[in-house]
């Protein structure tokens, strides 16, 4: 009996141990496969970064048959459309956000939440696609022209708003990823919102504050990192972001003050050569356009993660 | 006098407040309804142009060759179902035994926190660098572009998916459940697997359904990897024709109905991945996804 009863605490052992390190093997695959991108990115990377040097992020060159290849355009496209997307995401999903979590009644909450969600799920090349056919002309034919006129009689930032109405172009680029990035900002953002310990929100109206003074004083003070950390997130998918920007920038290797100008982005320009690059010079530098890529938004994720761990830790202490 | 005063100024300041708590809210609502405009948009467009697409022959043709007439789609959604099918049976393991360790063993180890930082990280990573990245350890290896790169390249975005809500899922199990299983001597894999994991069904499979979905949609990671076919083709491993990159080709291209099937292709794939994401989200409404 004694020695059956070791036998399956033996078993059990082994089975333990088994199961355990395959877990554990699993969760590390996550890991291994990070490293495995950043060493793979630079091992293909290195012929053209060697070739070229640093010089390579500060080029506009990319003559593909004269073998001569610079990022800067690309990155330029990258950073700019990221940055209108997020000039216009941010705003419009706070107010979404504050509507979900201050304004709306309960019974609505929830399909109002989920038709977010659902807007988060549209794959990325139907924002693309709708982009191309359906806003593009309206935007050429009406907005461009309104900019054209209104902002682009301003000394300075005129020049931004000049040049032909082609609706193709940066702007319209950041204007769809504008659409994209808008409910991964909103849906932390209520997330957020919603750990605002009522007692807090209570005792602010106890004193005749408005809704709106509480959102401000109390409720954007309270969650400052974790909005400062859905919008990173929100940038961080931005810049990797690629059918959509692939539709509707233009693919034009070049850069223009212009913010109607046709333009190009890591993505859009991965999208477009990959496929066909000869070996060599041009693959290599493809492959240094992805490594920056994927470095800068590793930057920008870990610092957005870190803001929502600092609010995770604030929703820990709450009561 | 002096009250009749400082009431006038209370009132005046009360009147400023009230009128900068309209506009905000004003603003807030304001943007509600640009998103919901947004999605009925892009929804209304899909259903215009995509619906007259949808017929018998988009089923069981395949796609049509450069300026000839007809042609449906079925190589593509053949060779989708396959990517998406084969990516979820190789992802689905290695994401709940990956949760399972985050939840079970690792727990508030620092590797595991290490672990989960990276998951996350993985989960918003550009996926065309997963496909530059497929590209360079599977695809420049064997010579040709394959369908089992296209697969890999869908997992390796699934796979954190899934270990995320598996992990959250895992978690709200209670302990006393655990417990329970220990003091009838169950061993911890038995309480892991078949215990904890058990009680956390519905929440894991919600993952996996909302890592389909996720998947489905994906056109950059394609693009390099399972690349496209123009026949019907159930090869692995050769270039595997698949809606995402069909609707791209197609949607670019000068011809005429070839944009028709792309319309019709993306109202396919929108529908499905929004069904998902909603029978997901039915099939786990009681507890909170976070």
């Amino acid at each position: 009996m004694n020695k059956k009863q070791a036998q399956i605490a033996k078993t059990q052992r082994i089975q333990d141990f088994v199961f355990q390190y395959t877990t554990q093997f699993c969760a590390f695959f996550v890991l291994l496969v990070l490293l495995g991108i950043i060493i793979s990115l630079c091992i293909d990377a290195w012929p053209a970064l060697s070739q070229f040097g640093p010089g390579f992020f500060f080029s506009t060159e990319w003559d593909i048959i004269g073998g001569e290849f610079g990022g800067l355009v690309a990155i330029y496209g990258t950073l700019v459309t990221s940055l209108i997307a997020l000039l216009i995401a941010v705003p419009l999903s706070f107010g979404i956000a504050v509507f979900l979590t201050e304004i709306c009644p309960n019974s609505l909450r929830r399909p109002f939440g989920t038709a977010v969600e659902l807007l988060a799920a549209v794959p990325s090349i139907i924002y693309g696609m709708f982009g191309l056919f359906f806003f593009v002309p309206p935007f050429a034919k009406y907005i461009e022209p309104a900019l054209a006129a209104s902002f682009g009689q301003i000394p300075v930032i005129g020049i931004l708003f000049s040049g032909s109405f082609n609706g193709i172009g940066i702007l319209c680029a950041g204007l769809i990823l504008a659409m994209m990035i808008l409910p991964f900002i909103t849906s932390i953002m209520r997330d957020v919102f919603e750990i605002v310990p009522p007692v807090l929100k209570e005792s602010a109206y106890g004193i005749g504050c408005t809704t709106w003074e509480v959102i401000r004083r109390i409720v954007l003070p309270y969650t400052s990192s974790g909005v400062i950390g859905g919008i990173m997130l929100g940038l961080g998918r931005a810049l990797g972001e690629t059918m959509a920007v692939t539709f509707v920038i233009g693919n034009a290797h070049s850069i223009s003050p212009s913010l109607f100008a046709a333009g190009s982005s890591i993505a859009s320009t991965l999208a477009n050569e990959f496929g066909e690059a000869e070996e060599g010079a041009h693959l290599s530098s493809l492959f240094v356009l992805g490594l920056a890529l994927f470095v800068i938004t590793l930057i920008i994720l870990s610092l957005a993660k870190l803001m929502l761990v600092k609010m995770e830790k604030a929703k820990g202490v709450k009561t | 006098m002096m009250i009749k005063k400082i009431d006038k100024h209370n009132n005046r300041l009360f009147a400023k407040r009230k009128l900068v708590n309209t506009i905000g809210l004003s603003l807030s609502i304001s943007a509600m309804l640009i998103g919901m405009v947004i999605l009925f948009w892009i929804l209304t467009v899909l259903f215009i142009k995509g619906f007259s697409e949808i017929d018998l022959e988009m089923f069981t043709m395949s796609v049509p060759s450069p300026g000839s007439e007809g042609g449906g789609l079925l190589n593509a959604i053949v060779g989708s179902l396959l990517l998406v099918g084969t990516c979820t049976l190789i992802s689905t393991p290695i994401g709940i035994m990956a949760g399972l360790y985050l939840s079970e063993y690792g727990d508030r180890s620092s590797i595991a926190g290490i672990t989960r930082f990276i998951t996350d990280i993985m989960l918003s990573a550009p996926s065309i660098v997963i496909g530059l990245f497929v590209y360079a350890i599977f695809v420049a290896q064997i010579k040709h572009f394959s369908g089992w790169a296209g697969t890999v390249a869908l997992a390796l975005i699934a796979v954190p998916v899934i270990v995320r809500t598996t992990e959250n899922m895992l978690r709200l199990v209670p302990g006393s459940l655990r417990e329970a299983a220990y003091a009838l001597g169950a061993p911890k894999w038995k309480v892991a697997f078949k215990v904890v994991l058990k009680a956390a069904q519905s929440g894991v499979i919600t993952g996996v359904l909302l890592a389909i979905a996720r998947v489905s949609g994906e056109t950059a990671p394609l693009l390099f990897t399972a690349l496209n076919n123009q026949f019907f083709s159930l090869n692995m491993n050769a270039p595997m024709a698949n809606l995402p990159v069909t609707i791209f080709q197609f949607a670019m291209s000068p011809y005429e109905n070839w944009n028709g099937l792309a319309w019709g292709g993306a109202l396919l794939i929108t529908m499905a991945v929004l069904l998902i994401n909603i029978v997901a989200r039915l099939a786990f409404k009681k507890e909170k996804l976070s």
